[in-house]
């Protein structure tokens, strides 16, 4: 069996070209890991099978020399994308035999380049959380833990399923989707590299939806450069999706060696108020200090209307996703619970169908939706979100990048906020302004707090300059602390 | 125009109060021609065996995304400069959200606030000749419903899902119209315009065409009073049923001192009433917000000028044109446009021919053997330009009118042109004198007492010329044959 701990998705693609081992026996050996691992309850579902019929063909590929640029490397598949013929349930109840007979364009992208899915990833139900407790399939737990101590901890969420996964090296690369910090602060309670790219950078069409003027999906990798393999083959223009953007994808990985020289970054004050762990806010300025000694410019900057970004998203979100998820209805798929009339046939369907989080999310946005609470509510919070959209613009006029850490703490113990909604929510400060506006940002490991839980930094640019978040993230990378693996604690033997 | 309280009313309902105005104002709602969907590449053709056209965005599965149909855009753009309306650079598409098994999403994709089409106008002319204008309030672009059928199974309903995402146009009246006629030969109209522009078949048996009517009474000179809408009106005889029964339940209503409350409501074809739909049908709050799936629509004016230049020749510019042409009379014009085809025939028909002649002909013998063949004019045996030879041979002699008549029926039957069949069959009409003189000499020998009575009775004369011409088969020439028969005679 190969050691799969010690390999990331650029180590994997240039070991498959070199021959070092093959498609199939990275596959068995990730399955043996997968197999090993239940405890952490990161799959939904598996795909093995499939998998190795998969590995058999890339490795024919391989040694033709006909391969995609992922030919032959293993992936997990957040399951809220679409899979031909495999079941995608959202981690919910409502779609617990849902088998799509169509592929989404993303993960289309991805089997077309080479890669072979291992199952589908666990999240919060409808992407809806931040900690991955809200699954139908029950919580999926951190491989990482404080030193010395037992106790259990989120990965973070709606994709905890992917950053665990990715973590403990059950896949080297994850999809993930975000829609207010999903993928960058479940990556940065795991110490993955988590990727929100661009709104309209990755076609939506096959995802399931849960804010559609927010979803987005991305990458979680090992490390930054994985990370720009990875979207260099998910993105691209779908003339399925309305809101895809016909942008030229640029060859990423061109920008990892680039001179940080002359370019500049920006740190926000209001942030600088936050309530911020001490460790965090200590990582931060530590960061701030490794991008000036390598000659980066750093300027204090406003972003005076974030502070509104919140409760903004709170009612944004729910009202897109309330009307999102009126088509679960039991009549035409998914779950249906029958009851003497038609209403009683909706109410119990939702009623059975639904987990606590996503109802209380359906509730909140239907109210903000109501007549009479529309202009208070949904108006008002789109205003917000227009001046969040102009505060970027503004300070993208004089910065390249925005640093900030990606969450105020660090992971925490399951269980700990699931019954505090407020508390919960307060988890995406950081990250749901860059949902607002539409902006791409990337959350790289840092370091260690005190208990030796990874911190993550978040880096944030302009529209559709993704390169630079990969210029500017490598230096992270090289400055921070050695961050080893999780101990494989969980391991059954 | 506007909707001022006029104390002289076009309309007025009597009742033991005294006069009642009726205000009604409506809401088509016009399938747009087009071959695929608003928002998904499925077949937008009406019928087909249940659930075949329909692909994953019809039935909403998970994360499938709508993308908007250019076509059906075009459809709204040129029906809206048809009906003479701003057309708005800028629209968005909204979700009106709400459960029924038909509606797979969840909600329908409208248009709410910023509708693609503004204010426009539609000229109607009464019965009476006299014109009124009909303001548009609104035009805007939504997704059709599927169908549920709840009479096949008592334990089940059915659904097909065919019409789910199908284009219309939604078409919204101010409310300016003042009785069923008005309304019925408003809709007539824009029918009208709509096939001309071919943005809309205007098949209401098809359910192509559907109208909600608000309808509110008042005195004369009175604010507006509270309305009702009824739902869902699927042919013209209905939509004045509907308003004749609505208005009168709303005056009977007030004149019993009883409130009229704004509601919902059904027009029952077999009864002929209105009645209230149940709450629970019309309970709504639609909480309609801009669909994040799709951009706002932001038309390019090279893109509407476009769209302006193909537009056609519409009812009321025709109309003036034949009527300046032709020298139509109004009657006679109205009808030849009110089908864009029949006008076209009709051109073809009177090109260097007598126009009056032509009307005559498509409005009278065309029409009425069209009508008895189920035929549509366009599938008309006998092609203008054979009708046009065929007045032609009217014109110049060969034919009385008479004997058209019979070539006519027989070109219906075979198709053939009218010459042929004059020639084949011998029918054309006998002129020359020395052979009309041989059979009025042949009549008044055969029948000398008739001759002596005829001197008496000068009147008679018609016998002998109706005997002639039954000894010609027909084809005598009719005033000939009289002038000959007047001079034998002698009188």
């Amino acid at each position: 069996m190969i050691d799969v701990r010690i390999l990331d998705l650029s180590s994997i693609r240039d070991s498959l070209k070199k021959g070092d081992f093959t498609s199939k026996e990275l596959v068995e050996s990730y399955i043996e890991r997968i197999e090993g691992s239940s405890k952490l309850n990161t799959y939904n579902t598996t795909t093995f099978e499939q998998a190795l019929d998969r590995a058999a063909i890339s490795d024919g590929k391989i040694k033709k020399d006909e391969t995609g640029p992922l030919e032959g490397i293993p992936i997990g598949i957040k399951d809220l994308f679409c899979t031909h013929g495999v079941k995608t349930t959202a981690s919910s109840k409502i779609l617990e035999n849902f088998i799509p007979p169509y592929e989404s364009t993303v993960t289309e992208n991805l089997f077309k380049s080479g890669m072979i899915m291992l199952g589908k990833l666990s999240n919060d139900e409808f992407a809806m959380g931040s900690s991955n407790e809200t699954s139908a399939n029950g919580a999926v737990v951190n491989p990482w833990r404080s030193r010395n101590s037992e106790k259990e901890l989120v990965p973070g969420g709606s994709s905890g399923g992917s950053s665990a996964a990715v973590a403990a090296s059950l896949c080297p690369l994850a999809t993930a989707t975000d829609t207010g910090g999903s993928i960058r602060q479940p990556a940065a309670f795991t110490g993955t590299v988590g990727l929100k790219p661009t709104y309209g950078r990755c076609s939506r069409w096959g995802i399931v939806a849960f804010a559609s003027s927010l979803d987005q999906a991305g990458p979680i990798t090992k490390t930054v450069r994985d990370s720009a393999l990875a979207l260099q083959v998910m993105a691209g223009y779908d003339n399925k999706d309305s809101t895809s953007a016909n942008i030229e994808v640029e060859n990423f990985e061109n920008y990892m060696n680039s001179n940080l020289n002359s370019m500049s970054i920006g740190i926000p004050k209001e942030f600088e108020e936050l309530d911020l762990s001490p460790d965090i806010r200590k990582n931060w300025e530590e960061a701030i200090q490794w991008y000036k000694e390598s000659g980066v410019n750093i300027k204090s900057i406003n972003l005076p209307h974030c502070k509104y970004a919140l409760p903004a998203y709170y009612i944004i979100a729910p009202a897109e996703a309330s009307s999102n998820l009126a088509r679960y209805d039991g009549v035409k798929y998914g779950k249906r619970v029958l009851g003497e009339d038609l209403d009683s046939l909706y109410k119990r369907t939702r009623g059975e169908g639904f987990g606590d989080e996503v109802k209380r999310r359906i509730l909140m946005g239907t109210y903000v939706l109501s007549a009479g609470y529309y202009d208070a509510y949904y108006l008002k919070a789109q205003k917000v979100r227009r001046l969040i959209h102009e505060d970027f613009t503004e300070a993208f006029k004089t910065v390249d990048a925005i640093l900030t850490p990606t969450t105020p703490t660090t992971a925490f113990g399951i269980g700990e906020n699931i019954s505090d909604p407020l508390k919960m929510y307060s988890n995406d400060i950081l990250t749901v302004p860059v949902n607002l506006a539409g902006l791409p940002a990337i959350s790289i490991p840092s370091g260690l707090d005190s208990s030796g839980l990874p911190m993550g930094i978040q880096l944030i640019t302009n529209h559709f300059d993704e390169k630079s978040l990969f210029k500017l993230g490598k230096l992270i990378e090289e400055s921070r602390v050695n961050i080893e693996m999780p101990t494989d604690w969980w391991i059954k033997k | 125009m506007s909707e001022n309280n006029n104390r002289n009313p076009r309309f007025v309902i009597e009742s033991q109060t005294g006069d009642w105005e009726v205000v009604i104002g409506l809401e088509i709602h016009a399938q747009i021609t087009s071959n695929s969907k608003l928002f998904s590449g499925s077949s937008a053709s009406y019928g087909g065996e249940p659930m075949s056209h329909v692909s994953l965005v019809d039935a909403a599965m998970p994360g499938m995304l709508p993308v908007i149909n250019k076509q059906c855009v075009r459809q709204a753009i040129k029906t809206g400069l048809g009906l003479k309306a701003e057309i708005n650079n800028y629209s968005v598409f909204d979700r009106k959200n709400y459960f029924y098994p038909d509606l797979p999403q969840g909600y329908q994709i409208s248009q709410f606030k910023y509708p693609i089409v503004g204010e426009g106008i539609v000229k109607v002319t009464l019965k009476d000749g006299s014109d009124i204008y009909v303001r548009i309030e609104r035009l805007h672009l939504e997704q059709d419903a599927g169908k549920s059928f709840h009479d096949i199974d008592p334990q089940s309903s059915y659904i097909d899902l065919n019409r789910s995402g199908i284009a219309l146009m939604e078409i919204v009246t101010k409310p300016d119209l003042r009785s069923a006629d008005e309304a019925k030969l408003f809709v007539t109209k824009l029918r009208t315009i709509l096939r001309y522009l071919e943005t809309c078949d205007g098949n209401m048996e098809e359910g192509s065409l559907r109208a909600d009517i608000n309808v509110s009474v008042r005195k004369p000179g009175d604010e507006l009073g509270t309305r009702c809408e009824i739902k869902n009106v699927n042919s013209i005889k209905f939509i004045g049923m509907a308003i004749d029964y609505e208005s009168r339940r709303q005056i009977d209503e007030i004149e019993s001192g009883n409130e009229i409350i704004q509601e919902t409501r059904l027009f029952d074809v077999s009864t002929g009433k209105t009645r209230p739909m149940r709450n629970k049908e019309e309970a709504h709050d639609y909480r309609y917000f801009p669909d994040p799936d799709l951009l706002p629509l932001n038309l390019d004016q090279g893109f509407i000028d476009e769209i302006l230049i193909e537009l056609p020749e519409l009812p009321d510019d025709k109309k003036d044109r034949l009527m300046d042409q032709y020298k139509l009379n109004s009657y006679d014009a109205d009808i030849l446009v009110s089908d864009r085809k029949f006008a076209e025939y009709f051109e073809v028909v009177a090109k260097g021919r007598d126009p009056k002649l032509s009307v005559n002909w498509i409005s009278g013998e065309l029409f009425s053997a069209l009508n008895r063949l189920s035929l549509d004019i366009d599938q008309s045996p006998i092609s203008a330009d054979n009708l046009g030879e065929l007045i032609d041979l009217i014109t110049d002699g060969t034919l009385s009118g008479r004997l058209a008549k019979d070539v006519f029926e027989i070109m219906l039957e075979t198709q053939k042109s009218a010459k042929i069949i004059v020639n084949e069959q011998g029918m054309s009409q006998i002129t020359d004198e020395s052979s009309i003189e041989k059979l009025v000499d042949k009549i008044i020998n055969e029948n000398a007492e008739k001759v002596a009575q005829v001197k008496e009775k000068p009147k008679m004369v018609g016998w002998f010329v109706g005997q002639v011409i039954k000894e010609s088969k027909g084809k005598a020439n009719p005033s000939k044959v009289n002038e000959l028969v007047l001079k034998k005679i002698g009188l």
